[in-house]
């Protein structure tokens, strides 16, 4: 039965009422940040709608992994055990080096390199949102991840995990206009920041002196700095550099060399706390605990710039 | 209102969302129709009693989980826009379905519009002509969607 006269608040009213939350909670959320944890339990309770939305994409590929030509598959095959071969015998040189680098640093007496945790993820979706690079990945706090862990694919950084929920989590990517990677010039170690532009084949680097040596198809890796990003990995290749004097700062422009716009499989670190210079030796085994209260802290402080 | 009907207008709307999330490719997701605002309004036209701006502010504000954007943005989008539907239902009900259907292409553009602004506003969002391509396949799937939900409501006989 339709009522003739309304009921409850007039449009005016409801309207009023839910721009007010809704500007509350765009206050709350963007500028006061006060929504970090609830994030993750709500990303955990729409979790099943994004499993649910993904199941045609995986249908197709398992179509498209199962219906599959004998002579495909045998040449694929033979492929995989060739490059086995290449990488087999690459792995045997990096064993050595690897030895020999481990006794360098010994030498110099600087903490050596530990083996990274990793773990294997799949993406869920991608956001259809233009105006932010995010996708969904199918491993959540039951996989131990926590919010700023690195993500990687085979070839470069693809960007950091940003709301943890408990099967599911959000990485926002490199190529964000919020995000940012401090990075530096693998060929002769100046350091600069990358920032995200919103294309997904471009990142920007502001305040980059004129005087600079930065060339177009330089390979720029983590620096490490932040605390971020483990050290040494690949991010971006200088597409163009323009040192014009009318402007104050040189244009600096590169692009991932993480495949951002195809990814399907990626990798998740746990870096080590590399130990700070002036922070005390591990032998000593009681301040152990305050070391990693520190330098939690620290990481907490260092948001700001990732 | 029976349950069953509570249900079934959910049951549409959670369909739409997931259809707002499906992966799709990169070449074509630029023109993926604004499902969930296409549902919200027949919804708000068909039953402005049940279904209004608050309904419509609650779905925008899941929309924002969804795609992981602010908190808030396309809640005020959506509830704008299902205001000025509830404002004119009555005259919009009598147009016939192509008259209707560039009305919600209006308001499609709108509703990207307003999304753009609070993006513009708080961060610094670029415009591009691609944004609004949306309003083109929303326009395309008004009529089809406008009598595939007639049908189901007429069926399940829901007012």
């Amino acid at each position: 039965m339709n009522p003739i006269f309304k009921h409850g608040p007039s449009p005016q009213h409801r309207l009023l009422l839910v721009l007010f939350c809704s500007i509350s909670l765009i206050f709350f959320d963007h500028k006061v940040n006060s929504f970090e944890n609830i994030r993750g339990y709500l990303q955990s309770m729409v979790s099943p709608l994004q499993y649910l939305a993904t199941t045609p994409k995986q249908i197709m590929t398992w179509a498209s992994e199962n219906i599959i030509t004998r002579r495909q598959l045998i040449s694929e095959n033979q492929q995989y055990k060739i490059s086995e071969l290449r990488f087999h015998q690459q792995l045997l040189a990096l064993e050595i080096i690897k030895k020999e680098n481990e006794r360098l640093r010994l030498l110099l007496a600087s903490p050596l390199r530990g083996e990274v945790k990793k773990m294997v993820a799949e993406i869920l979706s991608v956001d259809s949102d233009p105006y932010s690079h995010q996708v969904v990945i199918n491993r959540g706090s039951d996989d131990g991840l926590f919010e700023g862990q690195p993500v990687i694919d085979d070839e470069g950084i693809v960007g950091q995990v940003l709301h943890v929920g408990i099967n599911s989590s959000r990485v926002i990517l490199i190529t964000d206009v919020t995000h940012a990677v401090p990075v530096r010039v693998s060929r002769n170690g100046v350091r600069l920041v990358a920032s995200g532009t919103g294309q997904i084949d471009r990142l920007t680097h502001n305040f980059v002196q004129h005087s600079t040596d930065v060339r177009s198809g330089d390979l720029l890796v983590t620096s490490g700095l932040g605390d971020k990003y483990p050290e040494g990995y690949p991010v971006a290749r200088v597409t163009t550099v323009i040192q014009n004097d009318a402007n104050a700062f040189a244009l600096v422009q590169s692009e991932p060399v993480a495949k951002i716009d195809r990814l399907r499989y990626l990798l998740l670190l746990w870096p080590e706390k590399a130990p700070g210079i002036f922070a005390p030796s591990q032998k000593k085994a009681a301040p152990d605990k305050l070391v990693n209260k520190k330098s939690d802290n620290d990481t907490g402080i260092n948001n700001a710039d990732s | 209102m029976p349950i069953r009907n509570i249900l079934i207008i959910m049951f549409t709307t959670v369909i739409a969302l997931i259809a707002s999330i499906m992966p799709l490719p990169l070449s074509i997701d630029a023109f993926r129709p604004d499902w969930v605002l296409v549902v919200l309004v027949y919804w708000c036209l068909a039953l402005p009693g049940r279904v209004n701006v608050i309904t419509a502010g609650f779905v925008g504000f899941l929309l924002d989980v969804l795609l992981g954007s602010i908190l808030g943005v396309h809640m005020m989008a959506m509830a704008m826009v299902v205001y000025i539907i509830a404002g004119n239902f009555q005259k919009i009900r009598n147009f016939s379905v192509w008259q209707q259907s560039l009305i919600v292409g209006v308001l499609s553009a709108l509703y990207h519009l307003i999304v753009f602004w609070m993006q513009r506003f708080l961060t610094d969002a670029v415009f591009l002509p691609s944004y609004l391509y949306p309003v083109i396949t929303t326009i395309v799937l008004w009529p089809w969607a406008f009598l595939l939900l007639r049908k189901v409501r007429r069926h399940f006989r829901i007012t």
